[in-house]
């Protein structure tokens, strides 16, 4: 059995706003193995760097609830000290916009070598350094030694981001979180980050938790899917069974509207509307509601729940038991498409 | 760096050029002129005619402002009616008292802005913070002139722990030890004065700087390397956000002039605001043109120093 590295379990994240309290993340429950992809998926403010930097404890003024087991240990409520052994070490994480995640007045070499200094005091100041250009070398930065001493505007987004996962991989850690790794870089930049994010989970065997909201990504590196909609995992599982059988009305419309789904704009039902911004979610009912407008009464549930469908492949909502896409199907008969 | 401040230096000179000229049209438009002063009113108007000719009265505009600029140039800034002596060593002895008392204001600023901002930052939105940006605002909202009166009279007349006026004791023997602490001690209370109520801009200005610095993604990287609080605010979020506290540095300087004005005359202290003042009130006009020169190459100055200070620590600066 796969070792399991992270396991989430109920966890919700809230954040207050004019004396309330919103769920940017609400009852999610996951696992990462070791030497595992899991990608979560899902549309911008759906969530999915809510819930990364929840796992970092990256929130400073939020509420959390539930349970983060890292290793088998509870991190939700650590102590800061704790917490910071951790993070850089046993876990690293990799920034969405390599533009604001460098500090600009820090020489890139000093960048990485402070994940260095943080969790190993013995290294030298040589040793260190050897390490760090070892580091820029690895994630294909040419000419370490110079970029060593540059500072973070002297270069190009892409070795930017090398240098954040340099940094975010120095300790090798046992697992990566990686939100949108690639979403700012230019097209031909953002194959070789992933390459270069493959070719490091290969020579690391750690867990990797994968953001995105490009499933051409999810395709080329993923072992398991997490799909979020507004703050909740509404479906997950390997990512071969939710490719071929996606059974969530989210997912299916994710899959909808890849762009190169030829047929996607036959289709009669393909779901409008984007995420609602925290403040005006659904407080009661399935937050997935008003973008079903369609759909019988019956078919909804009040509180969805997550149902295993088969071993490893959860769903929230049997819908897809009254509701299986074919519906669209009957709709194409009715009215013919052109 | 140095690239960066040569061509930061070339700037200057338009500037300067500007204030020349502003100075130029000033000193043409007040009334009266260099002779009005000077003059017996029993000598004959035709022979007050005939000097103002000499002098190049009549000259055209740009013919007088070439040779008022290179009477600048050589240091020639007129006579004082008033003291009968020539205006630059009429403010020698002015600019040193008002260069220290700037300098200690300056200073004192920051020592009570600088912590307190950063406290403010740090901890926003809680009771410490609104405590310090409340003392801000109030001395925000505080004029100058009577707080400073209120610290004369308390300080200096009441509880009389500070002297009333002037720069130094008298009697004292320049270079002595006793010399310089009786300077010291007569620049405290106005200096004091005046940075208790100009911490304003440099709190509120760091404050919403480490506030913004705080949440950015190089911050939240740092964190997710392992470092402390302490280190994260050290290292990443002060330096950071003291940016635009050197950048303000200049206008700081610009600030402190116009308060200098105030103080120096509330606490009886000979400088150039002092200085500048009477000489107004006198009708002294070729001081008020001197020493208004001055406070606009200080001014001018300041920004130099701020520019040049930030593209030290701002290698974004640096480069260019
Ligand atoms: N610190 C915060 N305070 C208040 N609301 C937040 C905060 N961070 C995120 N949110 C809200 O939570 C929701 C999810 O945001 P996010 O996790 O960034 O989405 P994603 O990464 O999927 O694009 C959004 O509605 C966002 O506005
Ligand atoms: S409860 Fe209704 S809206 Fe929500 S997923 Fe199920 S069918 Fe769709
Ligand atoms: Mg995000």
């Amino acid at each position: 059995m796969a070792e399991k590295l992270l396991e989430i379990k109920n966890l919700k994240t809230s954040f207050r706003i004019k004396d309330d309290y919103f769920a940017a993340v609400d009852d999610v429950s996951l696992t990462v193995n070791k030497n595992e992809v899991l990608a979560i998926v899902g549309e911008s403010g759906c969530g999915k760097s809510a819930l990364a930097f929840s796992i970092m404890g990256l929130h400073t003024r939020a509420k959390m609830e539930g349970n983060i087991s890292f290793k088998g240990e509870n991190i939700v409520g650590i102590s800061p000290s704790k917490l910071n052994k951790l993070r850089g070490k046993n876990m690293g994480m990799i920034f969405q916009d390599p533009l604001t995640a460098l500090n600009p007045l820090m020489e890139i070499g000093d960048q990485i070598g402070e994940a260095l200094l943080l969790h190993n005091k013995e290294l030298s100041k040589t040793q260190r350094k050897e390490k760090v250009i070892k580091l820029l070398n690895k994630v294909g930065i040419p000419r370490p030694e110079y970029v060593y001493e540059q500072f973070p505007h002297e270069l190009s987004g892409g070795m930017r981001q090398r240098v954040v996962i340099a940094t975010a991989i120095a300790n090798e850690p046992e697992l990566l979180i990686a939100d949108e790794p690639t979403t700012a870089l230019d097209v031909t930049i953002q194959s070789q980050i992933l390459d270069l994010i493959k070719d490091l989970k290969e020579d690391m065997d750690s867990g990797i938790v994968l953001i995105t909201h490009d499933l051409g990504v999810v395709a080329e590196m993923a072992d398991r899917v997490a799909v979020m909609y507004a703050g909740q995992i509404v479906e997950i599982a390997d990512v071969t069974t939710l490719f071929e059988e996606p059974l969530h009305p989210y997912t299916r419309s994710l899959f909808n509207s890849v762009p190169n789904a030829k047929e996607a704009q036959d289709r009669l039902h393909v779901i409008q509307g984007i995420v609602p911004s925290l403040q005006n979610l659904p407080r009661i009912g399935c937050r997935f509601a008003p973008r079903m407008p369609w759909i019988d009464g019956e078919a909804h549930e009040e509180h969805p729940e997550m149902h295993e469908v088969k071993p490893g492949h959860y769903v929230r909502c049997s819908c897809y038991k009254h509701f299986h896409f074919p519906e669209e199907s009957k709709e194409e008969e009715h009215h013919g498409v052109s | 760096m140095w690239k960066f401040s040569l061509r930061r230096i070339l700037i200057m000179i338009p500037q300067l050029f500007v204030l020349s000229v502003l100075l130029f049209v000033l000193a043409k438009m007040m009334p009266g002129d260099a002779l009005s002063g000077m003059i017996d009113p029993n000598v004959d108007p035709e022979r007050i005619e005939e000097l103002r000719n000499q002098l190049g009265f009549y000259d055209p505009w740009h013919v007088q402002y070439a040779s008022w600029v290179g009477d600048l140039l050589k240091g020639d800034l007129g006579t004082s009616f008033r003291f009968k002596m020539p205006v630059t060593e009429l403010m020698g002895q002015r600019i040193v008292n008002s260069f220290w008392l700037s300098l200690a204001t300056l200073i004192l600023t920051y020592l009570i802005a600088i912590p307190l901002g950063i406290t403010s930052g740090r901890f926003n939105d809680t009771l410490r913070d609104q405590l310090i940006t409340g003392y801000s605002y109030v001395g925000f909202a505080t004029p100058l002139f009577i707080f400073a009166l209120v610290m004369l009279w308390l300080f200096g007349f009441h509880l009389q722990w500070f002297p009333t006026s002037g720069s130094v004791a008298p009697g004292s023997v320049p270079g002595t030890f006793e010399y310089v602490m009786s300077k010291l001690y007569h620049l405290l209370l106005p200096a004091l004065s005046m940075a208790l109520i100009s911490t304003y801009s440099t709190i509120q200005y760091l404050r919403n700087e480490i506030v913004d610095t705080k949440q950015k993604d190089f911050i939240l990287m740092a964190r997710s390397k392992g470092a402390s609080e302490s280190r994260v605010y050290n290292r990443h979020i002060f330096r950071n956000s003291l940016l635009p506290i050197a950048a303000f540095f200049g206008y700081e300087i610009t600030l402190l002039i116009g308060g200098s004005i105030f103080i120096e005359n509330i606490f009886g202290y000979p400088g150039m605001g002092q200085l500048l003042l009477e000489s107004i009130s006198q009708r002294d006009y070729s001081v008020v043109v001197g020493t208004t020169l001055l406070f606009g190459i200080a001014s001018i100055l300041g920004a130099l120093l701020s520019d040049i200070i930030l593209s030290i620590i701002d290698p974004r600066i640096r480069i260019k």
